[in-house]
Formats: C-alpha cells, structure tokens, sequence
C-alpha cells in the first residue's frame, strides 16, 4: 500500500512513452533524485476526457510512440528508484487487460497506487476489491463539485492519499492557485487521509501556499510535461522548485494535523 | 451503488466532477417525465415547432423493387431534417426548467448540432456545439445553419477531429462549466441517464409508427428498419415495440469500406457487429477497441454513423437476440440514397440510406410488411454524393454534344 512521508510531499505526473519510450524509466528516476516522493506515470489512452490540451498532446505522442500497456509495466520494471509509483489510466484499459490482472501487473513492478480519472466510487466496485486483494491503494479524486454524501462513500475506499481537484476543468498548468483549493481541504480535513492537491499547479509559490493552506502534497503534471518536450533534463530542477515550496508551506503551516498521523 | 445498468452495459464512468450534476439530472428528468405540464409543453413544442407527427408514407416503387410492402416512417420532415429535434427539444427544455443558462453539444453530421442550435433558440438559451473539424469540412451546410441560428460552432482539433473528440471536448466544457451548463448529448449513449432519457425523448417515433401503422395496415409491422450509430433514431423506433415480439427490429450500421480493423482504424462504424465490450463516453458499451483497449477510428460515408461505440440499451437488446445487428457498406448505402431518390422522389440522407440498403438486400426475407425509419433528409448529403456519383449523372442527355 502506499505511503506518504510525513513531510510535505511532492507529486509529479508525467505521461509514460513522452517524450520516447526510452525516456520513460530515466523519467522516473530524475523526479526521484529532484525529491519527489511519490511519481505517477500515465498510462495513455486514447480518450483523455479529462486531461487538457498539455497532456492530450503527450498522450497522442506517446500511443504514436508505441506507449502499450505491456511496453509501459517493462519500462516502469527498468526504473531504479526507491520511490513508490502510481499509475492513473483510464478505465478500458483496466478493464481490457482484465482488473485483476491489471492490479498485479501493477503490484510486480512497484506501482503502490492507482488513479483512474473516469470512474467515481460508483463504478469502483471490482477495481476495488482487486487492490484490497493485492495491497494496492486506490485514490480517489474529490472535485469542488462533490456532495457530502458523495464524500462520505469516496472516503470509505479511498487510500493512499485523496487527490483534491482544485479546480474544474481538465488537467493543465495556471498561474494561480484555486480559491476552491481552501474549500475542498477544509471540507476534507476530518478525515484520516493523506491530502495531495493538484490540477493546474506549476510553480513553487503554489506549492507553498497549497500546502500551507492544509495540503500534504502536491501534485504537478502539465508543468512537467511541458518541460519534457526537448528532454528529461529541466525536470528534475522544477522537482527540486516545488518540492522546496512544499516544505516552506509546511514550516508556515500551524501545526494542528492530527488527521496527518 | 451503480446505476443505470442494461444487462451490465451502461452505468457512469465520468470524472468525479460530473457526477453531482448527472445525479440531479437523473432526478429532474424522473421528476419531469412525469410531470403533465412538462409533458404538455414539450408536445406542443414538437407539434407546433416541429411538425410532429411526422408523415407515415407507404413508398410504392420501392415495394415493387423490394418485392414486399414497404413503409416510410418520415422522420426526416421534422423540423431540421431530422429525428434530433426530438431529444434537443426534451433536453433544452429540461436544461431551463432545471434552470441552466447554457447549453453546449457535441455534434457527428451536424444534425444533432443544429437540432440544438434549433431547440436553444426556439427556448432562448445560449449554445455552444463542438464539431470535429473533419466533419467540419464535410458539413459544411450544417456548421453555417448552426452559425445562422446563433449557435457558436467550435472546431475539434484533436484525436481523429471527427464525433469521438467532439464527445471528449463537450465532456471537458462540462466538467469546467459543470455548474450553470447543460450538456445536451445527441444519441442514447454517455452516462446514465443520458441513454435512457435520450431513448425516452426519441420514442415518440415508435409510439407513432404504432398508432398509424394500426390506422394504415390494421396491424404492427413485421420488420421495423433502423441505422444505427449512437442508436437513437433506433431506439426511438424500437423501444416501443420491444416486447412486440413478433416486429423483428434490424439495427443496420455503417460497414463502411470492410470489417477488418487493424491496430489503429476500424474502416466501418460496425460496434454491434464486431465491437466488444469496453468503456467509452462514460458508459459500458460494445466498442472498437483494439487488444489494448485504445479505441479504434471508425469510418463510415456517412458522418452521423461515424462513431465507435453504441448506446448500452442496444448492445443489450444485441446480446439478447432481441435486436438483429445488420450492416451495409459506403457502396450499398449510396446506392440505397440514389435508388430511393429516383423511386420516390424522396432524398435521405446518407445514415438512413444503410438502412434503405438492408432492405433492398434483405427484400421479403423481413416479411410481408417492413417499415423504414427514414431519420433524415439528404440535403446536407449533395456534396458528398456529387463527389461519388459525378455530375455526370445526366450522361443521357449530354452524350455527343
């Protein structure tokens, strides 16, 4: 299961198979050595329905790269880190390979945690119960939009961490940070969870903020991946910037997170 | 906890985001397709707007052609041209009554787009349609009436830039604008409660068929004919019929240019037939996928039946035997265009076409008494057919000169 360290962490997000599919274990470890804590590789698909133009673009590259759900848990398997991972996809994928066997797949080459944008709680019936099976965590994304009685059910399958949406809207990199952000966190606050908040974060100052508006993490992809485009080089830098954010937010935060422990 | 199911299809697989405002849809449209007034409304906008009912026409060249008895269930002289404005109609309604100010929509043909641009202007609401820009440039009629009436047409540039990344695009809209905004999808697929409800808007159609075939034969039909791409012209036609069990129902789809699929494209629209099961658009559905699970590009002449996936409902009654998958190819269909035009003087468009195909191919295999759902008009077809046929059409009288 996954587990966050209980300094502020920092999630990056890249797609699997962009800039080449070479690139993809070397990904991983330059987010390792520029701090970050956990990684989430995308596997990519076809139809990003919730991805923004950023990510639309590398996931095209990628499936046109040969990124496959096979190439993917080969090259994740060639990465050498310490780190957890986490894999977000989309659900056909999941389901074509089989959810039990997708899981284990997962588990076998250090994927700690899985996200999946286009299934809500509803639907998560079977991917559910094949994480608790195999000790896999699966996050779930709580949006500014979500009811009370919606956030109860999320809360009783999520872990690992719970993803706060920070804002509507499909994935991509803004120059500021939601007011919806505070909201969401304070209405998850009571719960025994991990919080990571992304969608749109790309620099430090966010980082610092979010985190110390009550975060634990953050979570950034667009940023990273528009940094992708020439090379993997300039990611490990933009690690180290948000990661450096997140721990000042955490000095300044009033320290009162039980709901941390 | 899952909702919506048809045989295990269906359900709502789409971002957290959505899912509070497909819950109070789902509750507004329980409330109102039950609510007289609403009901009341919405007819005499049908009525009065559209020009329901439409016309049930026994087409008599080309029962003599197909050797059996063969009706026209005249949905393409709705107002639009097409079956659409019946759920754009429904959903617009509904949208202001829940009290949304805009409305956006996907659209494959552009008929359901100007159906929408139709239905928000009629209800006075904001419209904004996402179109692929391929389909752009092959509807180019249609993207001009949307602009006509108001709507703002917004090219889709991505994937394949036909109906597919249209549904992407409308989707993200919808989780951004999710609080005052209203996504008026155009077929029975999507999540619940979109297939249901689309169904129910479309099923008008059948609830007629069955009243004027009573009046016209004296009885139901033996075959009912229906394209099929999302499948709502089908399951308009159908689902009042379902438990008829003596109407067999044909859902025909594009076989476009071959069935064989590669890793990448599927040459045909042809999910029924040979899609399998998978998560599209936010419902369980059958699919052209490949081995993977990355859905295929499909094909097909006709840009209305251009889609990969199928509504859930129809892949059920598939599965169940109720419904017969059918397909016919880009050369059977425009055949099928030219035949009815020259017989009956009536122009379909392209999408119906496939299901004119089936029935001159199946003739009197479908019984003594077929009716065709003949969904649309072929006006906004002309180009597309003049580039197949040639205007040489009139070779007879031009020769020598």
């Amino acid at each position: 299961m996954l587990e966050l360290p209980d300094e502020p962490a920092l999630i990056p997000y890249f797609v699997a198979g962009y800039p080449s599919v070479e690139s993809t274990p070397d990904a991983i470890e330059a987010f390792g050595e520029g701090g970050a804590d956990v990684v989430e590789v995308g596997l990519p698909f076809s139809e990003p329905i919730a991805d923004g133009p950023t990510i639309q673009n590398a996931i095209t590259r990628a499936l046109q790269n040969g990124m496959t759900p096979d190439v993917y848990f080969d090259k994740i398997g060639e990465a050498d880190v310490d780190i957890p991972l986490v894999c977000m996809t989309y659900y056909n994928l999941i389901m074509k390979r089989g959810v039990d066997k997708f899981v284990r797949d997962c588990k076998s080459v250090g994927i700690e945690g899985i996200i999946v944008p286009d299934l809500p709680v509803d639907e998560s019936d079977a991917l559910y119960e094949a994480c608790e099976e195999h000790g896999v965590s699966l996050v779930f994304i709580v949006a500014p939009t979500t009811t009370d009685d919606r956030l109860e059910r999320i809360m009783e399958r999520v872990s690992g961490f719970v993803y706060v949406q920070a804002r509507l809207g499909t994935t991509g990199a803004r120059d500021d940070v939601s007011g919806a952000t505070y909201d969401v966190l304070r209405r998850v606050e009571g719960y025994d969870v991990p919080k990571a908040v992304g969608f749109g974060v790309s620099k430090g100052e966010h980082a610092r903020e979010i985190v110390r508006g009550g975060a634990d993490a953050v979570v950034a992809g667009s940023v990273f991946v528009e940094g992708m485009e020439d090379g993997i080089e300039e990611i490990g830098q933009k690690a180290r910037e948000l990661k450096q954010g997140a721990l000042e937010g955490g000095q300044e935060a009033p320290k009162s997170d039980e709901s941390n422990v | 906890m899952s909702k919506g199911k048809f045989e295990g299809y269906g359900g709502q697989y789409v971002p957290e985001a959505i899912m509070p405002a497909i819950d109070e849809l789902e509750e507004a449209y329980e409330e109102y397709l039950n609510d007289d007034g609403f009901l009341n409304e919405l007819d005499a906008k049908l009525r009065d707007y559209g020009g329901r009912p439409t016309a049930f026409y026994h087409a008599p060249q080309l029962s003599e052609r197909v050797g059996t008895k063969v009706y026209l269930k005249r949905d393409e002289l709705l107002h639009g041209g097409a079956h659409k404005l019946n759920n754009a109609l429904g959903q617009v309604l509904l949208a202001k009554k829940m009290g949304k100010e805009r409305i956006i929509a996907e659209t494959g043909a552009g008929q359901h787009g100007t159906a929408t641009a139709m239905a928000s202007a009629a209800l006075n609401m904001d419209c904004e349609v996402y179109m692929g820009a391929k389909d752009m440039e092959r509807q180019r009629p249609n993207v001009f009436r949307m602009r006509l009436m108001g709507a703002t047409v917004t090219p889709v540039e991505t994937g394949s830039a036909t109906l597919k990344d249209a549904i992407n695009e409308t989707m993200r809209d919808w989780a951004t604008n999710v609080e005052d905004t209203h996504y008026v999808i155009g077929s029975v697929v999507g999540p619940h409660p979109f297939p249901a409800m689309v169904r129910d808007f479309q099923s008008v159609i059948g609830r007629e068929i069955r009243e004027q075939s009573m009046e016209a034969e004296g009885r139901l039909p033996d075959s009912i004919v229906a394209c099929a791409g999302g499948g709502s012209n089908t399951m308009g036609a159908f689902y009042e019929f379902i438990d008829d069990e003596e109407v067999e129902l044909h859902a025909v789809e594009a076989g476009g240019s071959s069935l064989e699929t590669d890793d990448e494209r599927a040459p045909n629209s042809a999910s029924l037939n040979i899609g399998d099961d998978g998560v599209l658009h936010g419902a369980r559905t059958k699919i052209l996928q490949n081995d993977e699970g990355q859905i295929l590009e499909s094909h097909s002449l006709s840009a209305g039946l251009d889609y990969s996936g199928v509504g859930p409902e129809l892949a059920a009654l598939v599965d169940e035997g109720r419904v017969k998958p059918a397909t016919a190819d880009d050369d059977e269909a425009m055949n099928a265009f030219q035949i009815l035009s020259e017989d009956e003087g009536i122009i379909p468009a392209l999408e119906p076409s496939h299901a004119v195909a089936h029935v001159l191919r199946e003739g009197d295999s479908l019984g003594d008494y077929v009716v065709i759902n003949l969904c649309g008009r072929g006006d906004k077809d002309l180009e597309t057919a003049m580039e197949s046929i040639g205007m040489d059409m009139d070779v007879g009288f031009g020769e020598g000169a």
